[in-house]
């Protein structure tokens, strides 16, 4: 043994550890955003939000493999509780947004034990029948939720300083970023642990990880919970930053929509959710500018080019003309 | 105490109309060197697999160290010193054989959950993955992903991330299997290197191996085990000639 074998090693496994220029140039490129574009800082923060709810997918489907046609039911009942609270009183958009992911959490450590047996196809029915469920609760309990009227509320200032909603739309904005930002260095963090790494082992070869004593249902248990979590705060600042919530909240085309994104944007890679977020909704607000009726062409069109083609094909033939920075650099959340 | 590494008591396991483990009883001494022989399709496979706990047996029990653990899921009896080799490699491709590796290890120090920390942050973790890599000759591909590696070193990955749980009972399922003769030495060498307290049971095609190998050996037909004896009985025994030695009989 040699101390620079050692050494190797470790560096080896903490290659990820350090942010690199590309990542920190794509967090400071957002937040310029919000400030010289006000005009659009509806659409930005739009744009965050569905990142988060994008993340949130991501946790699942790229790090540990599990899919699911029903992240609308976190990205709902986060935005419920969070109106709730509000309609209640209790206004504070921060205590808000930790109770909605808190409710959010606890309602996918409860429906994860489904998602351990079966194929994806049974995770992707089980997942979707539970949105489905959500929706339908939400929409039989009008007194709770407002029933197909929603519910409009007034939430309190951020830190009891800065307005949210259409006053202030470069604080929703403001706000949306920094819990993106903060949630997503956490993801990043686990995504680099052991525990992300398991997750990554699981998603290679469930059997195998089986087989070096890793608890697997477990831990799909976990992350699918803390999944659910990102997809309630997602929701919750959604319902913060419009002030409304309506059962299209729960809507199947949210859980659809948000594949998508991952899927645009390249799954196992945190910053797959959040590109694919916004290529996702630019090309939305372009094309529908453009062609009302008919921006979800362009949409499908990309995607079937981008599951053809291939992403890791494209992605190489970028690497060819930027050697360094597309293939390492911005890889910053991968197991 | 005196309760071998590794018992089973009367494992049966039938799949639809066919019994593909009849009513086996064996047991692994500790330290054991023991072969397990027999034809293809004698359920061989379905034997380790009951034994790991990847298929529940439709009866019968399965004993580590005297302790019954029939009911426990496979990674339960991992942590308890019972692990396996796959006949076919079953591994991370995308991973490196230096994360394969810190996953065994940073699971069996209770470290597998942790989310808060980068992984490689555990001195003690990254010396004993150092040392694996070193052992079975990995340490010049520990960045190289699984998938780009040559088969023999695949090969190699598979036996160390066994040995990285630290086992009393390793079940080799064809360890040589398909690996090109120039890479087979390592696998050998690999073999022998292994720790003598671990009791292991390989099973192989390969007779050279077997016979080098192996104190013990026991042959298993159709789900039955026809006989079980020091090697040179079987290979003198006429009945194992008959069904599985052939004209190769070595002896």
């Amino acid at each position: 043994m040699t101390a620079e074998a050692t050494a190797a090693i470790e560096a080896h496994l903490r290659r990820r550890e350090k942010w690199r220029w590309p990542e920190i140039a794509f967090w400071v490129a957002v937040l310029i955003a919000i400030f010289l574009i006000p005009s659009r800082d509806a659409l930005i923060n739009e744009i965050l939000i569905a990142g988060l709810f994008a993340l949130s997918l991501d946790l699942i489907l790229g790090l540990a493999g599990i899919v699911s046609l029903g992240q609308a039911a976190f990205f709902g009942i986060g935005a419920y509780a969070a109106a709730i609270l509000a309609s209640a009183g209790l206004n504070d958009p921060i205590f808000g947004l930790f109770v909605a992911a808190a409710i959010a959490a606890g309602l996918g450590f409860v429906t994860a034990p489904l998602l351990l047996r079966g194929s994806d196809l049974t995770r992707l029915m089980v997942t979707l029948g539970v949105a489905l469920m959500l929706g339908e609760l939400a929409n039989r309990n009008a007194w709770l939720t407002g029933g197909a009227d929603g519910l409009n509320f007034t939430v309190g200032k951020l830190l009891g300083l800065f307005p949210l909603g259409f006053t202030g739309q470069r604080n929703a904005a403001l706000y949306s970023f920094v819990v993106l930002f903060i949630l997503f260095a956490i993801a990043r963090r686990l995504a680099q642990s052991p525990f992300g790494l398991a997750l990554a082992a699981i998603r290679e070869n469930r059997l195998r990880a089986g087989a070096l004593g890793i608890a697997t249902g477990r831990r799909i248990v976990a992350v699918y919970t803390v999944s659910a979590a990102y997809a309630g705060a997602a929701g919750a600042l959604l319902a913060q930053t419009t002030q409304i919530a309506s059962l299209d909240l729960f809507d199947f085309h949210r859980s659809a929509d948000v594949m998508l994104m991952v899927i645009i944007g390249g799954a196992g890679w945190l910053y797959g959710g959040l590109v694919g977020a916004a290529a996702f909704i630019v090309l939305r607000d372009v094309i529908s500018a453009a062609t009302p009726e008919y921006w979800e062409f362009w949409i499908g069109a990309l995607l079937v080019i981008l599951v053809l083609t291939g992403r890791e094909r494209i992605r190489d033939a970028l690497a060819r003309l930027w050697p360094r920075a597309a293939t390492r650099s911005l890889r910053g959340g991968t197991a | 105490m005196s309760a071998a590494a590794l018992e089973a008591r009367g494992l049966l396991k039938q799949f639809g109309a066919l019994m593909a483990t009849d009513n086996v009883s064996f047991a692994l001494a500790r330290g054991a060197r023991h072969a397990l022989i027999g034809p293809n399709g004698a359920g061989k496979t379905t034997l380790i697999n009951l034994l790991t706990g990847v298929v529940p047996p439709t009866e019968g029990q399965v004993l580590l160290e005297g302790k019954d653990v029939t009911a426990l899921p496979a990674s339960a009896r991992v942590r308890l010193g019972l692990s396996r080799t796959f006949q076919i490699n079953q591994l991370f491709p995308h991973l490196t054989p230096a994360e394969s590796l810190g996953l065994a290890v940073s699971e069996r120090m209770n470290s597998g959950a942790d989310f808060w920390r980068v992984a490689g942050t555990r001195a003690g973790i990254v010396a004993e993955i150092e040392d694996l890599l070193v052992r079975f000759g990995l340490d010049a591909d520990l960045e190289t992903p699984t998938r780009m590696l040559p088969y023999g070193k695949q090969r190699l990955l598979e036996i160390a991330l066994a040995l990285a749980t630290r086992p009393r009972v390793l079940l080799l399922d064809e360890p040589a299997a398909g690996v090109p003769e120039e890479e087979r030495r390592d696998i050998l060498a690999a073999l022998a290197a292994l720790p003598a307290d671990v009791a292991i049971l390989l099973i192989e095609h390969d007779m050279d191996l077997v016979f080098s190998f192996a104190t013990r050996i026991s042959v298993l037909v159709a789900g039955r085990l026809l006989i079980e004896g020091e090697p040179e009985a079987i290979a003198k025994d006429e009945r194992v000639r008959a069904v599985y030695l052939g004209e190769e009989a070595h002896g």
